[in-house]
């Protein structure tokens, strides 16, 4: 572009930046063309009859009436309901899952006498708690807190079980040679070995503990954005409900990016960015 | 001599084999055993009315799933979770692998795609629900339609991470396209596919719960909440200890499945970390 008449040495590191920037254009224009795409064939499917529109509202439709509910203070509440629930059972399932997870893992006997419970109870779906929570808390928060936790507190306590394990057996010796006490042992090599899987933990359990918190309110019917989308389907308002809908998958989406952010900026001095599982 | 030698040379492999084994029991049933103890007699001494003993729940599982039950609630929904799952890999991954193979799809779909898996899947089933109904056919579709994304998007990743030098490789040894994707794409994506395949087992689980206990009258999760609003309370415990062990066969399965399809992948692991 500019650099026409610049020299010629110059001219190579700006053509490399101009083609990276242009395929980054080309990245993003596409994907605004993807979008573009999905909301044109949501459009065209319930105004062409394809499906029935009175339970597949427009694109158009849905998105004018979410722009209504965003100047509803209800709208926000339900939102800071389900947030509130959320964080809670995060806080509440990380630092139960970081305490357990750690004395779990340093100790090789508790980690053998544990193994086969932990195998047992990971797998149950936390969705299967829910009549028990019913009938233990009633329609409440505690029992949207229990399922949440529980599903949330896995993710967080094996990561931070795999790490704590995971502690190079020549920096371990070292650091015994070297007379390090047992406090600055954790703090100097467990706890910087242990914090890129308590990171990817952490980030699982949030996603996990959105899920489960909609999930509860839904069918608890505990006050929060499940149980408006429940409230809207049974009084026939299927545009709030395609509306709700979009809203929880952006709070997923920025669940998800913020938690992305916080475990690269946390790990920046982590020399291999581990491969990352996605969920 | 001849006596020191032979204890040393001889050593006794049988008894040491039965001693290991036998610690290995008492460590994977120690902690259950004392547990379950603890609960038995808890629930005993305190009376507590939603935690009954162990022995009752025991008694309560073979009275309410062995039986006709097993055929009518256990095996339909058993057989859709299953077909779910399999429905969503296959798809999952056919589709992955097409989208992460043409750059442009790729860079077309993923935001939407980011954007799919970012909603809560149980917001689905209503939707669903009113789309298909509330029958067996809708269970599917929120099955599938759920678990899909994990199993989508890590292939369409796995794929696009192809090593480009394996790549060069096999076109310059004029692979034909059904045998590079056969035998370079597939494998080298397959650690990336079978990470989506395990969460897509556990989504899966939860919506074919949930699909059942609120938008169904027959199955597992429709029979657990029938007996909490029944105050059945045993009877849906031993629910509860049901779904706890198809999560775990499941998680058996996967983990046999794993490894037989990721062998060399753990070898080059532990080859690296030796």
């Amino acid at each position: 572009m500019a650099t026409v008449d610049a020299p010629l040495i110059v001219t190579s590191p700006p053509r490399r930046r101009s083609r990276r920037t242009g395929r980054t254009l080309r990245k993003v224009g596409l994907g605004l063309a993807g979008i573009a795409g999905f909301l044109l064939t949501w459009q065209l499917l319930p105004t062409l009859g394809i499906v029935n529109p009175a339970y597949f509202p427009t694109a158009t439709d849905t998105i004018a009436q979410l722009s209504l509910m965003l100047g509803d203070l209800e709208f926000w509440r339900n939102v800071g309901r389900t947030m509130t629930s959320w964080a809670i059972g995060l806080v509440i399932a990380t630092v139960l899952a970081v305490i357990l997870g750690t004395i779990i893992g340093l100790v090789p006997f508790l980690r053998r006498a544990t193994h086969s419970t932990v195998e047992f109870l990971r797998p149950i779906p936390s969705v299967a708690l829910i009549p028990l929570a019913i009938l233990m808390y009633g329609y409440q928060l505690q029992a949207a807190l229990l399922i949440i936790v529980f599903a949330s507190f896995w993710q967080v306590f094996i990561q931070v079980l795999y790490g704590v394990a995971d502690v190079d057996a020549v920096a371990r010796d070292t650091a015994r040679s070297f007379g390090l006490s047992r406090g600055s042992r954790i703090v100097n090599l467990v706890l910087p070995t242990a914090l890129p899987y308590l990171m990817t933990g952490l980030r699982l359990a949030a996603t996990v503990a959105l899920i489960l918190a909609i999930t509860a309110e839904m069918f608890i019917s505990i006050p929060g954005l499940g149980r408006a989308i429940m409230l809207a389907r049974d009084a026939g308002q299927w545009t709030t409900v395609y509306a709700l809908v979009i809203v929880t998958g952006v709070l997923g989406l920025l669940i998800n990016l913020v938690f992305r952010a916080i475990e690269r900026r946390s790990l920046s001095w982590h020399q291999s960015v581990r491969g990352e599982e996605v969920l | 001599m001849t006596l020191y030698t032979s204890t040393i040379v001889t050593p006794r492999p049988r008894p040491r084999a039965w001693a290991k084994f036998g610690e290995s029991v008492a460590y994977a049933l120690g902690l259950p055993i004392i547990l379950l103890t603890i609960w038995g007699v808890w629930s005993s001494v305190s009376a507590a009315p939603y935690f009954p003993s162990p022995v009752v729940i025991f008694e309560a599982f073979i009275d309410t799933w062995v039986g006709p039950s097993f055929f009518e609630d256990v095996l339909p929904s058993l057989g859709r979770l299953a077909i779910g799952i399999v429905l969503a890999v296959v798809l999952g991954i056919a589709a992955g692998t097409v989208i992460g193979l043409v750059r442009w799809l790729r860079e077309l779909l993923e935001p939407i795609f980011e954007f799919f898996r970012a909603v809560p899947p149980p917001v689905l089933i209503p939707i669903v629900a009113v789309l298909v109904g509330a029958n067996d056919l809708m269970k599917l579709v929120v099955i599938v339609t759920g678990a899909i994304w994990p199993v989508l998007l890590n292939t369409i990743e796995g794929v696009r991470a192809t090593d480009s030098v394996m790549t060069e490789t096999a076109r310059s040894f004029a692979l034909t396209p059904s045998e590079r994707l056969r035998f370079l794409v597939l494998p080298a994506a397959s650690p990336r596919i079978m990470t989506g395949v395990r969460q897509c087992l556990s989504i899966a689980l939860i919506l074919m719960v949930i699909s059942e206990m609120f938008f169904s009258s027959s199955g597992l999760g429709y029979q657990i909440v029938y007996f909490q609003r029944n105050y059945l309370i045993a009877e849906m415990w031993s629910g509860i200890v049901l779904l706890g062990l198809i999560g775990v066969l499941l998680a058996v399965i996967f983990g046999f499945v794993e490894r037989r399809v990721l062998r060399w992948y753990h070898g080059i692991k532990e080859v690296e970390r030796a």
